[in-house]
């Protein structure tokens, strides 16, 4: 009954929010990191503009996503100079997406973990003669490691439950572009409701599940 | 204390149908309209308010998804569809009053690009696969992106081009991909690139209506309009002169076969 349409939806929804998960985590470490321990007064206006994805309809972010990664847009202009080509249509763009999607639910636990944890581990660290690397990689980083598996089993749900921006910049492409929930809208649009039946079940249980072992695991699952 | 503001909410909700019901039904009427006809509808809804007094609201899908929402009792009391098997369908099915299907226009297909000099006469680029993404809209449930599969079928290019298919929710969407630049060409309705009888800008070929079957566009009414009156005059206001007037100025025809090419920029009404 799964067709291999829906398969390669799956593989690739499953593909994309990897992909996504890992960069955040590399992006999202260091940006997290300076806001919890910045005095500096832009730190509300960084702190505003990681939240923005969680307020602002998908549709925003897809529209300007589409108009500045596309042929006329100062990214687009960027990728086409460096001999990559255009992002909207690929895998490579729906990453770019995802990334701006997902930023708070990585970099918000994170900072929440680098916050609770607190300076005085640092400076004992610093007492006892460790470097400001050693001290973060040593010290604060395994402090974190919490907020970490927070930060990415959010960072991974999110992207999977992801679809306007993908709608908008996507363009359908089957093993491409097509992801699970694009795939859904497109059955439930053709009275296809077995066939959105199975995905859509298949997306609650596994949504449940994701929520289910995070909620379990900390009772806190925002620290 | 619950029982208190359940009751007031009742009285609120009998207050709120007691003043509008009649009315507010008498002159307004919900339109599921495809997404091809989006433009000339928003000018014919405005001249129909004007003319008539009544109140058209607008929706605009795919013609497939317009169907699902119908079935799944959406409150549309006329349908502007993209072909004719989606409205004799529901009249078959008991959504919509027998005999109220009519053709309000036939449609034509473009390939189109946002550049000049991209798309020339009989579709070469198409041969030449000299592009990047072909736009289509979903041909499950948008007419015109069936046709255009059609076209590509009757042109045996189908295998070669499907990989650079970027599929648009609906012929809305398939246009926007093509004008963002983002899609190098795309199939697009007539009426999405020529307004006044002038193509808006870009190139385009006109697809020659022996390598698709006509979009037949037929509209109906629902079944729970059957008694709207601004239902009713929407299907007479557009049969009449004005509706039929700016339908024209978009490139849609009457009659099956119509001749209509487009001259450099300029539509025509024969080659």
């Amino acid at each position: 009954m799964l067709e291999g349409i829906d398969l390669a939806a799956i593989l690739l929804t499953l593909k994309l929010a990897v992909t996504t998960t890992l960069i955040l985590l590399l992006v999202g470490t260091p940006i997290a990191w300076w806001l919890a321990r910045t005095r500096s007064r832009w730190k509300g206006v960084v702190g505003a503009l990681v939240a923005l994805p969680l307020v602002l309809p998908p549709t925003v972010l897809g529209f300007y996503l589409l108009v500045s990664l596309g042929p006329h847009g100062p990214i687009g202009q960027f990728t086409q100079w460096l001999g990559i080509g255009l992002l909207p249509f690929t895998f490579a763009g729906l990453v770019v997406g995802s990334v701006f999607y997902s930023l708070p639910f990585v970099v918000q636990p994170l900072q929440n973990a680098f916050t609770a944890s607190g300076e005085r581990p640092l400076e004992v660290a610093a007492t006892l003669g460790a470097g400001p690397w050693d001290r973060f990689f040593t010290v604060a980083l395994p402090l974190a490691r919490p907020g970490f598996i927070t930060a990415a089993i959010l960072g991974f749900a999110h992207t999977v439950g992801e679809f306007g921006v993908v709608l908008m910049i996507g363009g359908n492409i089957p093993e491409r572009t097509r992801v699970v929930s694009v795939a859904i809208y497109d059955h439930v649009e053709a009275l296809e409701y077995a066939e959105a039946h199975l995905l859509a079940g298949g997306m609650l249980v596994f949504s449940f599940l994701v929520l289910l072992a995070l909620y379990s695991r900390n009772a806190r699952p925002w620290t | 204390m619950l029982q208190k503001l359940k009751s007031t909410l009742l009285s609120l909700l009998t207050l709120s149908g007691a003043c509008c019901a009649g009315q507010a039904l008498a002159d307004e009427v919900q339109v599921a309209v495809a997404s091809n006809f989006s433009a000339p509808m928003e000018r014919i809804a405005a001249d129909f308010a004007r003319d008539t007094g009544h109140r058209a609201l607008l929706s605009f899908g795919a013609t497939g998804k317009l169907y699902a929402q119908i079935k799944n009792g959406a409150p549309f009391g006329v349908f502007l569809a993209a072909d004719a098997k989606t409205p004799a369908r529901l009249v078959t099915e008991g959504d919509a009053v027998a005999d109220s299907s009519f053709t309000y226009a036939f449609g034509h297909l473009v390939l189109w690009s946002a550049q000049e000099g991209t798309v020339h006469d009989q579709g070469a680029v198409l041969k030449t696969g000299d592009f990047g993404h072909l736009a289509i809209a979903n041909p499950k449930t948008a007419p015109y992106g069936a046709a255009a599969v059609e076209v590509l079928t009757k042109m045996d290019l189908l295998e070669r081009l499907q990989p650079r298919f970027v599929t648009g929710e609906n012929i809305g969407q398939a246009h926007q991909f093509v004008a963002s630049g983002n899609a190098a060409l795309g199939f697009v309705a007539l009426s999405q690139v020529v307004v006044d009888g002038q193509l808006t800008g870009g190139s385009a070929w006109m697809v020659p209506t022996n390598l698709y079957r006509p979009i037949q566009q037929d509209a109906v009414i629902l079944q729970q309009a059957a008694d709207n009156p601004a239902a009713l005059a929407l299907a007479d206001y557009l049969k009449g002169a004005a509706a039929r007037g700016i339908m024209l100025t978009y490139g849609y025809s009457f009659a099956e076969g119509a001749g209509l090419c487009l001259r450099g920029s300029t539509l025509q009404p024969s080659c």
